[in-house]
């Protein structure tokens, strides 16, 4: 395969997850202003912090208001990780890689594509908002059914699902980070409805607030919640599970061509941390710490499989 | 502006008779037809629209910045050709594809027909499509246009004129195939009523057509791919679903670097070697250090790998000079020179702006003429004078005056038109072909081809680029 294609294919899928976890938080930050009755113009701050993307919202808007900060998170070009930027953007990707796609595979990102343009080509109504949410994680699921369903189990596969996870694992670091304060115990003012709310809106944000009694029970705690997204390996968007995607498919990867990179010990190593950590140990040692050295190690891996297998050079 | 006149009143109509009973190979087709709802149908048309936008079949018009991707209007009513008629055309494009090749050859080596007299030897060394550096080398297996796509008009029953021979780079062959495919999901019972021949092996026979002109330095199983500007080009579209379709890579020049005197692609286990390149690039862009430096989209070096025999590119550089509207007036000759015989294929009549009577008589007769520029396509930068304003022919006639070397002009033939559904019925539409045309030790022409159709009402300019449409086009087994 060409390098340009495992690039493409890459970048695809980072951004496809991109746009479904934008719609997530965006949704997670209304449920919040719906719930309090307070000014909520910090709950946006989170979310454009959680989006990594509050710093470039202060160069194209004086003042952060709700209906700002949504556009901006949904549809601002000026956003790169707008969800119509990364709809564009992945499916941008997609047509110079045409060739490693299924038909199904291609037309579900186009049909995306055309959908959420139409949708989103002017400032959305508030009323809308519930709609164009779900039309996105829809839109998103069909490309993913149409992968799964469609693709054959090779490299094509492999460097698709890397790009997948290694952009989750990104999203869900960051949210958890973003937050991480509240989940602190020494701080947190334990069972206070705030907290509560806060805490759930971290859970929604990676579509877990249902799946999160099942696992635990019906109190939120916050070593839990950690837990959840970060150890538990049965929860599709923990740490822990993003990195036995990558390790899995970088095996893959290591079998066909009979060749390993430096990606390849990185991300072993990473889930190795994951899984020999418990939570409490890790929330001894520093939460915030811990995150901040694994968003940078989960882009060092990014880099090191770009060199590996020559997406640029 | 092309404005709304009607069909000309004598154009040969390829579907009805002029009593309303259909020709004979619409007669099937012609009662399947009476049979359909025309309710129906149009849905059908919108269908079909889905079907291209959805799966991406779009193309890119110059100089439309917001609307960069469009699609070409498909129409469902088929354009049939007997297989009489079409034995004949493929008689005549098989000659004329020859005669291209032998031409070429000559032109790179001995110039026989120069020294004959029979073409003026500026008009070949003067051209910017003449490529000195291709003097003395010939291509793998001798062939230079392994792909040509030959634009046929047709005036009556039995006459049919050869409009261009496209033998750089034609495109559009993914229409013949996305239209066929649509047709036989949309209608299958036309294909079980009439016997069309099949149009689907192409990209087969592109690639074993490819694989055959291996360079000598080839040892093993040659590795074809197609290199492509990249995803703004117009025919993007087209260049990924032929890779796609012939499973082979599909790269871009920066995919591409020379290493050992090979030409290699970048893969995820390292570099490895191309043998053919089908090149969707233009000559200009092919190589910065032979052609144009500013080049982002070629490989510095691939001339030399080209001429030490270690890549096969096709078409091979320097074939523009076949194709060029200013030679085209001299195709009868160039057929006759090589083959030795009488053209069975017409050239439309066609004066050279160049030659002062010539000149003299298009200034006189500018409103019954077609001026093209001679490096112009597309339909880019030409008048048609019948439907023309008289103050674009005068500006036109200004444009002809300062560079009549630039200009060749024809007389407008009557195209022959095929229906197209519009919302209250059918009406006939003028129409035009391009069947594609294979070369390797052997000629291939794809029974069927391109129709492309003006979609506006008495409209001569069939181009997609002017607002045209295609249709699929059968051949029928008989």
């Amino acid at each position: 395969m060409l390098g340009r294609t495992a690039n493409g294919l890459y970048w695809m899928f980072r951004y496809i997850e991109r746009a479904e976890n934008g719609a997530r938080l965006i949704d997670a930050g209304l449920r919040m202003s719906l719930t309090r009755s307070e000014a909520t113009e910090d709950d946006w701050d989170g979310v454009l912090q959680s989006a990594g993307v509050r710093e470039l919202y202060d160069e194209v808007h004086d003042t952060l208001t709700g209906s700002d900060a949504i556009d901006f998170l949904l549809r601002d070009r000026a956003n790169p990780s707008s969800v119509m930027s990364c709809i564009e953007a992945g499916r941008h990707n997609a047509r110079m890689v045409r060739t490693a796609l299924t038909r199904e595979t291609w037309e579900a990102t186009n049909e995306c594509w055309i959908e959420m343009k139409a949708m989103l080509a002017k400032k959305a109504r508030p009323a809308d908002l519930p709609e164009i949410i779900d039309t996105i994680k829809r839109r998103a699921g069909l490309i993913r059914g149409a992968f799964h369903g469609t693709m054959l189990r090779n490299e094509i596969f492999n460097f698709s699902r890397i790009g997948t996870f290694i952009e989750r694992a990104d999203n869900t670091a960051r949210i958890l980070d973003v937050k991480y304060y509240v989940l602190l115990p020494a701080v947190a003012a334990v069972g206070s409805s705030m907290d509560n709310v806060q805490w759930e809106s971290i859970l929604r944000s990676v579509s877990a607030h249902r799946a999160y009694g099942w696992v635990y029970d019906a109190e939120l705690r916050p070593a839990n919640i950690a837990d959840f997204l970060i150890s538990n390996g049965r929860m599709p968007r923990s740490l822990a599970y993003c990195y036995e995607k990558i390790v899995s498919n970088l095996g893959y990867l290591a079998r066909e061509y009979r060749a390993t990179h430096a990606a390849h010990g990185t991300a072993e190593q990473t889930l190795a941390a994951l899984r020999s950590r418990s939570i409490n140990d890790i929330m001894d040692q520093g939460l915030h710490e811990y995150l901040e050295e694994f968003i940078s190690d989960n882009n060092r891996l990014g880099q090191e499989i770009s060199d590996g297998y020559r997406f640029y050079h | 502006m092309v404005k709304n006149k009607g069909t000309t009143p004598l154009a040969f109509d390829e579907m009805m008779n002029a009593d309303s009973s259909p020709r004979q190979p619409y007669s099937t087709y012609n009662e399947w037809y009476a049979s359909q709802d025309r309710i129906r149908l149009i849905a059908k048309s919108k269908e079909a629209e889905n079907i291209f936008r959805k799966t991406g079949i779009t193309f890119a018009v110059y100089g439309h910045a917001d609307s960069s991707e469009k699609l070409i209007p498909f129409d469902l009513i088929p354009r049939i050709i007997s297989g009489r008629e079409w034995r004949k055309l493929a008689q005549g494009i098989e000659q004329r594809v020859i005669a291209l090749n032998a031409f070429l050859d000559d032109i790179y080596h001995k110039q026989e027909i120069v020294r004959a007299g029979r073409i003026p030897r500026e008009l070949i060394e003067k051209n910017d499509a003449f490529l000195p550096q291709m003097i003395g080398f010939r291509p793998p297996g001798g062939v230079y246009t392994h792909i040509v796509g030959t634009d046929i008009v047709r005036t009556g029953e039995d006459q049919f004129y050869v409009l261009e021979d496209n033998a750089r780079t034609p495109s559009g062959v993914s229409y013949m195939l996305e239209n066929r495919e649509t047709m036989m999901q949309m209608f299958p019972e036309l294909f079980h009523q009439n016997r069309v021949r099949p149009v689907e092996n192409y990209p087969y026979l592109l690639r074993q057509s490819l694989a055959s002109l291996a360079p000598p330095g080839c040892s093993g199983k040659p590795r074809v791919a197609v290199l492509t500007p990249g995803i703004y080009n117009s025919a993007f579209y087209e260049h990924a679903f032929l890779a796609d379709m012939m499973g082979v890579e599909l790269v871009e020049g920066s995919d591409l670097r020379v290493i050992d005197g090979k030409v290699k692609m970048r893969t995820t286990r390292g570099y490895e070697a191309i043998d053919v390149l089908y090149r969707r690039v233009d000559d200009d862009f092919l190589d910065p250090l032979t052609f144009r430096p500013d080049s982002a989209l070629g490989i510095p070096g691939i001339m030399d790998v080209y001429r030490a025999g270690n890549i096969t590119i096709a078409n091979a550089p320097g074939t523009g000079i076949s194709d060029d509207k200013a030679i085209y007036s001299y195709m009868p000759e160039i057929v006759e020179f090589y083959t030795g015989r009488k053209p069975l294929l017409e050239n439309v009549p066609t004066w050279r702006c160049s030659e002062p009577q010539s000149l003299k008589y298009v200034l006189e007769h500018i409103e019954e003429l077609v001026i093209k520029e001679v490096h112009g396509s597309g339909g880019y930068g030409m008048l048609v004078g019948p439907t023309a304003t008289r103050k674009e022919r005068a500006i036109f006639a200004e444009k002809l005056k300062a560079r009549p070397g630039n200009y060749i002009a024809q007389p407008t033939l009557s195209l022959s038109t095929v229906p197209i559904l519009v919302n209250k019925g059918i009406a006939p539409r003028h129409v035009d072909l391009r069947p594609y045309v294979l070369v390797s030790d052997k000629v291939q022409i794809i029974p069927g081809g391109l129709t492309r159709v003006a979609l506006k009402a008495g409209s001569l300019v069939v181009n997609s680029s002017q607002g045209g449409g295609t249709k699929d086009t059968w051949v029928l087994e008989d």
